[in-house]
């Protein structure tokens, strides 16, 4: 018998015990929730503002500047975007001399180094957001890796308004997450920290130190 | 280098407590340290009413896993290995490490970063790792503080909480070449920050603990504030996570429900900065994630809990530490002193399952019943039934044992002698008038030290007259 068998036998030797309905737990999100969009998305940034993240308000056609002047003033060099990304197309296309636009076109592990060391910043979207806790949802893809969001220092990300959930429950039935998962899901909620001493809070613990929302009220995000 | 607590002798409890509870430093650490996170637990739950069903919906959730566990387990393997996941069982800590060994040999790995796992302390991988010439590095700030003072996590949410920032500052002083003496939090942070992003792209294993595992899609679901969670389930070409047959859940939508308890309860925070699920290893085309991705299911005395229906319960738990933040016992005492993985209430009631109620007999007793544990509870565990009954199985009759491993072992003649006695006096009218007039009669030979008793109060030395005694005056009046 396999360790596997043996676990298995003696949880199925087990008496029954009382009856364990699963629970409606869609009902009591469901219960909370309102239609009203704009309270929606002032929630949404009232949340991750306290997580400490900054959410820039922005449309389709302005959000490249501003990133960039942003980027400038906080002094970030490198900034990484995905390979063959529109957004990461319309960045480049505006981008001057003071910041770098670097792509992220090879496995991580054969410049491991350059990713750690050398990147300043990255921009990735996010698939959709929450609005009760603040949080950004983003699925990496082969076009905008796992790391991107979390090697660099600052964390740009676009998000598109009308992507706003009330919760995780309502986003992962809304999308349909139960239908096919991907290798990685994220639910970020502000840049890392950790109060493993002494209970103070600080920021910047191994993930970035800062994210920055840029929030597109209207039309695509890119 | 790192010590892993289990292997502690646990009959020490009497002896590490006295001290723990005679170390001002320690106390003001902890109960600061409790208050804390207890004000902030209750600020995150501002209505009660909403807490009450909150924590009737996490108890369904869990109870529905553990009605169903086996059922679960296979669906959650099937899954996962659709997914592309390997998944590994194991009854044991030795069979456990030797999964992760046998993993490690294959890859020719030579180090790993580990993210915050309790049950990789439960099976002390990292001495299995050592013993074997694997590097395996704590990356969770806590975890690695105090992995640095070669000490064990004395809370399981928050390793590093009997520690003060001044010795966290020698500590990296002494430890940590080039870095000078800071009591600077954020500078502490920069340091080991530092110190750690080179490990995470020099390691080839990446091993984390899971949260909840989802059954419907094949999903290990981690929280963490840091990032090195994430850094070690991304990073490393190999991924494993360890973690306990009782973590499965239904589906994947119930997630949102516990983890809108779990970090309030746990840290008194509305949301931890990462949820990251994991469904498999990279896909053909992805340019990062791991290579591979094995999950280890351990049992380590799990199964003999959910045998029964009493002590089931002790598997609801999401792992929160709210019991310990509550624990007027834990908070005087600390993690430390309990000499196991799992310190606190929730500690007294799985410990006895891994390693036997005999050994760990001295936790039960090691509360005050007042209850708070059952009241934090975010799935409603009935902490201090389940000690009573662990109290009464430690010191059952040789007839009375039934399968719990290590029942009767607390047993002692002295006590059951005394027991059989106090029995026998209250069942039988006569005896009884005999003993009482002869305690009333004979007070004067009363001890005026009793033990643990006059430590802190008086002596109790029976009445001078019994109650029998004053209502034969009250009648002659």
């Amino acid at each position: 018998m396999s360790a596997r068998d043996n676990i298995l036998a003696r949880l199925r030797r087990s008496p029954a015990g009382a009856p364990a309905p699963l629970p409606d737990v869609g009902a009591w999100f469901a219960a909370r929730r309102s239609d009203d969009r704009e309270a929606l998305i002032e929630r949404f940034k009232t949340h991750i503002r306290a997580a400490r993240a900054e959410v820039h308000d922005t449309d389709a056609a302005t959000w490249p500047e501003l990133l960039l002047n942003l980027a400038a003033a906080k002094g970030l060099r490198t900034l990484l975007v995905g390979k063959g990304t529109r957004h990461g197309a319309a960045l480049a296309d505006r981008a001057q001399d003071a910041v770098h636009i670097r792509s992220y076109q090879q496995p991580a592990a054969n410049w491991c180094d350059e990713l750690f060391d050398d990147i300043d910043a990255a921009l990735t979207t996010a698939r959709s957001a929450i609005a009760d806790t603040g949080s950004l949802i983003l699925w990496p893809n082969a076009q905008e890796p796992r790391l991107m969001s979390l090697v660099p220092p600052v964390h740009f990300v676009l998000l598109a308004a009308r992507a706003i959930h009330a919760d995780l429950h309502a986003a992962m039935t809304d999308e349909n997450w139960a239908a096919g998962m991907p290798t990685n899901a994220l639910v970020i909620s502000g840049p890392s920290k950790t109060a493993d001493i002494q209970q103070t809070l600080a920021y910047g613990a191994h993930g970035p130190r800062e994210v920055i929302v840029l929030l597109c009220r209207e039309g695509e995000a890119s | 280098m790192s010590e892993t607590i289990h292997f502690r002798p646990t009959t020490g409890f009497a002896e590490r407590a006295r001290a723990a509870a005679g170390d001002p430093a320690l106390r003001s650490g902890f109960r600061g340290a409790m208050d804390f996170l207890q004000a902030k637990r209750l600020a995150q739950f501002p209505d009660a009413g909403d807490l009450a069903t909150l924590r009737d919906l996490g108890a369904a959730i869990r109870r529905h896993a553990l009605e169903n566990l086996p059922q679960l387990l296979e669906q959650l393997e099937a899954k996962l290995v659709a997914n592309g996941v390997q998944v590994h069982w194991a009854e044991t800590p030795t069979q456990a490490n030797a999964i992760v060994l046998d993993i490690a040999h294959r890859i020719d790995a030579k180090r790993m970063v580990k993210g915050k796992s309790m049950v990789s302390e439960e099976v002390g991988l990292n001495h299995a790792m050592e013993a074997a010439g694997i590097e395996a590095m704590e990356t969770d700030m806590g975890e690695y503080i105090v992995q640095l003072a070669g000490e064990g996590p004395s809370h399981i949410i928050m390793p590093a909480i009997h520690k003060t920032k001044q010795q966290i500052a020698e500590l990296f002083a002494a430890r940590l070449p080039g870095v000078e003496y800071t009591e600077n939090v954020d500078e502490l942070i920069r340091i080991g920050r530092e110190v750690l992003r080179r490990k995470f792209a020099a390691a080839d294993i990446g091993l984390s603990g899971v949260n909840f595992a989802a059954a419907d899609t094949g999903t290990l679901c981690l929280v963490e504030n840091e990032g090195n969670g994430r850094m070690c389930t991304t990073v490393p070409r190999v991924h494993i996570a360890i973690t306990g047959i009782e973590k499965v859940i239904a589906r994947l939508d119930h997630v949102p429900l516990l983890n809108t308890l779990l970090p309030r309860s746990a840290t008194g925070q509305a949301v931890e900065t990462y949820q990251n699920f994991i469904s498999g290893p990279r896909k053909a085309d992805e340019l990062d994630g791991p290579d591979e991705v094995h999950l280890i299911l351990l049992d380590n005395g799990r199964s003999q809990a959910h045998a029964d229906l009493q002590l089931r319960a002790t598997l609801q738990c999401i792992r929160c530490g709210a019991c310990m933040n509550h624990c007027p016992v834990y908070a005087r005492i600390g993690g430390h002193a309990y000499g196991t993985t799992y310190p606190g209430p929730i500690g007294a009631i799985i410990s006895p399952h891994l390693l036997g109620i005999g050994a760990t007999a001295a936790l039960a007793t090691a509360s005050t019943l007042c209850g708070a544990c059952n009241e934090v509870c975010p799935v409603r565990i009935p902490i201090t039934e389940i000690l009573i009954r662990l109290r009464n199985e430690a010191q059952a009759r040789p007839a009375a044992v039934g399968s719990l491993r290590g029942a009767g072992e607390a047993r002692s003649a002295l006590v059951s002698a005394i027991f059989r006695a106090w029995a026998a006096v209250y069942s039988h009218p006569a005896l009884y008038r005999l003993v009482t007039w002869a305690m009333s009669r004979g007070r004067g030979l009363t001890p005026r030290t009793q033990g643990a008793w006059t430590g802190i109060r008086t002596p109790l030395i029976p009445a001078r007259k019994r109650l029998r005694d004053l209502l034969a005056e009250r009648r002659r009046q």
